[in-house]
């Protein structure tokens, strides 16, 4: 119990950062809407960016832009790196939102479990489908 | 009172995304995202990363809300209800969830404390950024600097994803006049 | 599409306000916070207000589609080009030291050419993302 009050100020916004990577994780992969399912990455998503950008904070620093009278900056490369992030972020969002719309147009559902069902479906139906035509086959070949 | 500042902030986000995947309403679960965004932004803000804040603000709590208010426009925003049997299947990842999270907390025990200035990120390439970078590229913003210049190669591929995500959107969307003609 | 006054004439006074912050932005950057990347959602987002504001087809009758694409691959151009530029002239590969007399001037230059490599590739790319979403909201 010791180390907990003693870490709790000085690594709160990791823990922070990994309860809502927790979130992100359980909305991606518990079975479910799928528009849920891009916030939830984009909560994960999120949560690096705040780990990141605690990692490169220093006390008593300033944002990293040279100005008269500041001598102790943060970090710039998290920053860098984070920014470029979210740019890549949306654009990547944008393709995964894309691909929920051409889904809702096959199956006429964003249920990850409806559509496994309808994919179960549509599989039942093809065997039958088969079935029927090798059974008409068959039944051409024999003379009668 | 920056620390203080931070640790109400960061509730406040956490508190957000509880209430995002318990919605059950996409409408609101995407307005939610919004504000998470925004308060994002304001995190970013205090711990000294304005370009970042900046950045998140306009892409988080503009354009991405715009995008999912398309997209929830065009699928319906009613989540459909969990029926009993459907509760069970969540205890699973639940479980998996909370050992991650544990595996990762005891992971950041190693992490050194928060805003430390000796901590070993802080000490390889970026007090050479720092001190060297307004006499090498002559401008005060370190983050331009670093960002066009000394990881021009790193932002060169970042700008060629950003352009293949358009084209990707552009292929999987963009036909619908073509499949029109088909069926008339 | 709206038919609210208020929204118009809001929408109408603010455009150009975001439009003109975006270019602060995007030039000012190496001063103040800013850069290719946030320069280039902003501009993106005054255009995406008056597709909301005064309908896509208005917007698109701005920036036509085929525009945009050339627009984005523009931008990656202008910044693979500088790269090449700087190999020509006996440097490295984006090494922008060698494109002006002296190596400040030349790294100056070459961050605000690859900045607005960004910023054009960004906006461009933001912008179709929202037409094309848009337009499948169509009936």
């Amino acid at each position: 119990m010791d180390w907990l009050l003693k870490d709790w100020f000085s690594h709160y916004n990791y823990w922070i950062a990994i309860f809502l990577m927790m979130i992100g994780f359980y909305t991606v992969i518990s079975r479910g809407n799928m528009v849920k399912q891009i916030v939830g990455l984009n909560i994960f998503q999120t949560s690096v960016f705040i780990l990141y950008i605690s990692l490169g904070n220093v006390a008593g620093g300033s944002a990293p832009i040279v100005r008269e009278g500041i001598t102790l900056f943060s970090n710039p490369l998290p920053h860098v790196l984070i920014l470029t992030a979210i740019v890549v972020g949306v654009a990547t969002s944008a393709l995964g939102l894309a691909l929920i719309v051409r889904i809702k147009e096959a199956y006429g559902t964003i249920e990850e479990d409806e559509i496994r069902e309808v994919d179960r479906m549509r599989e039942s139906v093809e065997i039958h489908i088969e079935d029927a035509l090798q059974d008409k086959t068959l039944h051409e070949d024999t003379p009668r | 009172m920056e620390q203080v500042i931070v640790t109400v902030l960061l509730g406040f986000l956490a508190a957000t995304a509880v209430a995002v995947i318990r919605i059950k309403n996409l409408f609101a679960i995407v307005m939610l995202f919004g504000v998470y965004s925004l308060l994002c932004a304001s995190v970013f803000l205090i711990m000294d990363a304005g370009d970042v804040a900046f950045t998140e603000a306009a892409v988080g709590a503009g354009i991405t809300t715009v995008l999912m208010l398309s997209t929830v426009a065009l699928t319906g925003s009613a989540i459909r209800i969990d029926k009993g049997s459907d509760k069970r299947n969540k205890l699973m990842p639940l479980a998996l969830v909370t050992l991650t999270g544990l595996a990762l907390v005891w992971g950041t025990l190693d992490i050194p404390p928060y805003s430390d200035p000796a901590a070993p990120v802080h000490q390889h390439v970026a007090p050479r950024y720092i001190e060297d970078s307004p006499q090498e590229i002559g401008i005060p913003n370190m983050v331009a600097s670093v960002l066009a210049s000394y990881r021009g190669f790193d932002t060169l591929g970042e700008v060629a994803v950003v352009f293949t995500a358009g084209l990707g959107v552009l292929m999987l969307l963009g036909r619908k006049k073509r499949k029109d003609q088909n069926k008339s | 599409m709206t038919r609210d006054p208020v929204l118009k004439i809001t929408a109408k006074f603010l455009i150009p306000l975001i439009m003109l912050f975006a270019l602060y932005v995007q030039f000012h950057g190496e001063y103040s916070p800013g850069g290719g990347f946030q320069a280039g959602v902003i501009f993106a987002s005054a255009i995406i207000l008056y597709g909301l504001v005064f309908g896509v087809e208005a917007a698109s009758a701005v920036l036509p589609m085929s525009f945009l694409i050339r627009q984005a691959a523009a931008g990656v151009l202008l910044y693979g080009g500088v790269g090449v530029v700087s190999m020509l002239l006996g440097g490295q590969f984006l090494n922008y030291n060698l494109l002006a007399a002296d190596p400040v001037s030349g790294q100056h230059l070459g961050i605000i050419l690859v900045e607005l490599g960004v910023g054009l590739t960004v906006t461009a790319v933001m912008v179709i993302i929202f037409f094309v979403f848009a337009d499948r909201n169509r009936p």
